[in-house]
């Protein structure tokens, strides 16, 4: 199979669904690729096709809608498809995809990265142990499946997820037995003149923490996990008061969902040459974009919170923004949509992500003996022994120690590893730049990326000198 | 050291001939400081497969090869080497004349090569394929981590008390009572340089007004996640197109030398898929159950090289008190050794091995 379109969108969340969606309005052929069997992208998660009926949430109709609105278009959309190389050759995008264990080629004259953002979990003693999972991580168990990530969970971690979190799993029968945040009630009053741009979802948030306050379930605020306890298994969390430094309550439960923010998912922006640059307020490090997507890589647009953590709503708006703009750049008239409805949106979800920055406080939880780097199993005493022999750069831990070397690519590990790299050589977050990322942007099985072959046709080039 | 400081020489490149030569012309007395424009052994030495194969070398460079195989020997654990033996494999009649008449030569250069029957294979390596016509072998072969090198030097140049300074590009060269070399970190003043700058040499050259014809290759690594044992030994094939071992950590590394894009004055080179495939597909045809495993990650490295091949290793051509160090194939093995010579050449004593004249008329066989 090897197929060719005027454009080609990677994500099929808000961003990508809506970019994919006003590009082929204007009658481009548009492709739309994404790992879930439905689209919808993280936020928007469909359920289970084994989930005959269930209550509707505004995430479950929004996605609906998006899914209703592709399923009519003219877009081609590939579910449970997977890139794992792209490169651009004869002023075309090549896109390598495995589909059903086979892999193919898409080609594109114009690509529109929408990777969205992962979780950034910020470690603590025992936050390896089974019984774990990240909020968002929640987030996707109860979109998808309507499981619980336990019988009785400590729901912890930065910005609002925290109580949308506490508040599903109440929803689905479970019980919190605490909400820990590190925000404290100031952190979200200064978020208020933001927050009153979006009063339909500050009056949810709000039934969120109303819902928790009525049922007597304890919200620790400025507070953090600062040890998961248990040895095959969680059974409890200690407790952190930032504030005061000073222990806070220790907390029985079988199950802690754990999350700090988001990040963006930049590698494959990275690997096609797109500046990058560092943005705390935006999630970290982030390719440099134009609100309308454009970037300095010709026929590369980006959207969405892998260009910065803005927010669903605003995620939704700039895939539109993106989807017209491409289109007039491909000849087509499109009529140039308002900026204003994204700006607005974005300062909302920027408030929200301000709730969420990397602070000190926590950064200082960890121990020598915690885990910091998952795939490898480096502890922070690794980490910081590597460094104090010279590496200045997470390159330079990366080659040392393995650090990013494992499965995840470094995605989980590397923003710690560059936090205390800064600490320990007294520079900036910003002039310590994530490694070097690298192809397949996805592991993929060797069988399937070399693809089938006939020995006799293998292009084997002529010998070197002997 | 202050900013006034003159060295005896300063090296432009650390990598591992840069830092071998500092570390031997500083036991013989002099002062010296390592330059990196980026970290130090991040360049072609530390993103190179690893391989130290005498059964890929150059016939002529062979007592070279011997020599640096001892030397990453003694490097050891903190290098990550293993000896574990090498088997080159012809997977069809053709290839095994190729091998047949190429690992003659070698053996007859010195490398303990022998060509060993399909039962002697098939009970070393149980997981190879039973599609190999021919296949020779030399227990010297082996791989160090190239990754380690930038630990490795940046831990031996601190205990021999070499600055070193990374992020340190040298944008400029004056010559007026030595050098003075301008970098973004100053000035930084030497009685001597060593161009020791690996692909990057031709632009480094160019500040001298020194033409050097250096191209660069641009390498390809792929590397598996960790799997079940499948390999004990480093395996290559006949043409020299696929190299492959499995480390203790369970991950198995791919190259050969297939071509990936970009130039080194691009900045850093990109993977091209169009020829990962093809070095993959060899690898799972030279051990089938390799088709399960994951890859996790490629990536190019540029290896410098001019016409015929040979090493760049003596004075620069004009350029009184400057040297040149790079371009040699199989330098990862041979870097540690020739970096030696390099340091004795400076130091003004007779090298144990002849060196490679960068002035030579590369188009005519002067080696």
């Amino acid at each position: 199979m090897s197929d060719s379109f005027d454009i080609a969108v990677v994500g099929a969340g808000p961003a990508g669904g809506h970019a994919a969606l006003t590009a082929a309005k204007s009658g481009l052929r548009v492709v739309i690729l994404d790992e879930q069997a439905a689209a919808g992208g993280q936020v928007w998660r469909c359920k289970s096709t084994s989930i005959v009926s269930a209550p509707m949430t505004p995430e479950s109709l929004a996605g609906n809608t998006l899914r209703k609105a592709l399923g009519e278009s003219a877009v081609t959309h590939h579910h449970d498809t997977r890139v794992w190389d792209i490169r651009r050759e004869d002023d075309q995008w090549q896109l390598q995809i495995l589909k059903n264990a086979e892999s193919s080629q898409i080609h594109a004259r114009s690509l529109i990265l929408a990777t969205g953002a992962r979780e950034h979990v910020q470690p603590v003693p025992g936050w390896t142990t089974p019984g774990v999972i990240g909020l968002a991580g929640a987030t996707a168990l109860f979109k998808q499946s309507l499981t619980l990530p336990g019988k009785r969970t400590v729901v912890s971690g930065t910005g609002p997820l925290v109580f949308y979190v506490a508040s599903e799993i109440r929803r689905l029968g479970g019980t919190v037995a605490a909400v820990v945040t590190p925000n404290t009630r100031t952190d979200w009053a200064r978020a208020l003149p933001a927050m009153a741009l979006q009063p339909k979802l500050v009056a949810r948030g709000a039934l969120w923490v109303a819902d928790l306050m009525l049922a007597g379930t304890p919200i620790l605020w400025g507070h953090a996990v600062s040890r998961v306890s248990g040895h095959d298994h969680a059974t409890g969390v200690a407790t952190r008061n930032l504030a005061h430094g000073t222990d806070g309550p220790s907390i029985e439960a079988d199950s802690v969902c754990l999350g700090h923010g988001l990040t963006p998912n930049i590698e494959a922006a990275q690997i096609l040459g797109v500046p990058i640059r560092h943005d705390p307020a935006l999630g970290g490090w982030v390719p440099n974009a134009e609100p309308d997507g454009l970037t300095a890589v010709e026929g590369l647009y980006l959207c969405g919170d892998g260009c910065g953590i803005r927010g669903v709503t605003a995620a939704g708006l700039q895939g539109t923004l993106v989807g017209a703009r491409i289109a007039r750049d491909l000849g087509k008239s499109s009529p140039k949509p308002s900026e204003r409805p994204w700006q607005r949106a974005a300062r909302f979800g920027q408030a929200m992500t301000a709730l969420s920055l990397p602070r000190p406080d926590l950064v200082a939880l960890s121990t020598d003996d915690t885990i910091l780097c998952r795939c490898e199993s480096l502890t922070r005493a690794d980490i910081t022994a590597e460094i104090d022999t010279g590496a200045a750069s997470t390159n330079a831990v990366k080659s040392g120690r393995r650090a990013c070397m494992g499965p995840c690519g470094g995605k989980y590990c590397q923003s710690v590893i560059a936090s205390l790299i800064a600490d320990q050589t007294g520079n900036d977050a910003k002039d310590i730049p994530p490694p070097t990322p690298r192809p397949p942007l996805r592991p993929i099985p060797l069988g399937q990326a070399a693809g089938a072959f006939d020995y006799d046709d293998l292009p084997i080039p002529k010998p070197a000198p002997l | 050291m202050t900013q006034d400081t003159t060295y005896d020489i300063a090296i432009i490149g650390g990598g591992i001939m840069g830092c071998a030569t500092a570390l031997r012309v500083a036991k013989g007395g002099m002062s010296a400081i390592v330059l990196d424009q980026g970290d130090l052994g991040q360049g072609a030495s530390g993103v190179n497969a690893g391989t130290l194969s005498l059964q890929i070398k150059r016939v002529k460079l062979m007592p070279y090869a011997l020599k640096g195989h001892h030397l990453w020997e003694e490097m050891g654990a903190a290098v990550g080497f293993a000896k574990t033996g090498g088997y080159t494999l012809a997977f069809n009649a053709r290839e095994a004349e190729m091998l047949q008449e190429r690992q003659t030569l070698k053996a007859e250069a010195g490398a303990p090569i022998e060509f060993i029957s399909s039962d002697r294979l098939r009970a070393a390596e149980p997981n190879l394929t039973q599609k190999v016509e021919a296949a020779s072998f030399c227990p010297e072969d082996g791989y160090a981590n190239s990754s380690l090198t930038g630990q490795y030097y940046r831990g031996r140049l601190r205990d021999n008390g070499i600055p070193y300074r990374e992020g340190c590009k040298v944008t400029a060269i004056e010559r007026a009572n030595g050098f003075t070399l301008t970098a973004p970190q100053g000035k930084i003043h030497a009685k001597r340089i060593l161009l020791a700058a690996g692909a990057w040499l031709k632009p480094l050259a160019a500040l001298l007004d020194v033409d050097l014809p250096v191209n660069a290759r641009v390498n390809t690594v792929s590397v598996t996640e960790r799997v079940q044992p499948l390999l004990s030994s480093v395996i290559g094939h006949a043409t020299g197109l696929l190299t492959m071992k499995q480390k203790a950590n369970g991950t198995v590394l791919i190259g050969g030398g297939w071509q990936g894009l970009g130039t080194p004055q691009d900045g850093r080179g990109t993977v091209n898929t169009d020829t990962v495939k093809p070095n993959l597909a060899l690898a799972q045809y030279a051990v089938p159950g390799l088709g399960q495993a994951r890859v996790t990650r490629s990536w190019t490295g540029f290896e410098a090289n001019v016409p015929d091949f040979y090493p760049l290793a003596g004075a620069l051509p004009a350029v009184p008190d400057a040297y040149v160090l790079g371009c040699v194939r199989g330098g990862y093995t041979i870097g540690p050794y020739i970096g030696l010579l390099m340091g004795d050449l400076i130091l003004e004593r007779e090298p144990e091995m002849p060196l490679f004249d960068p002035g030579r008329d590369f188009e005519k066989e002067t080696i």
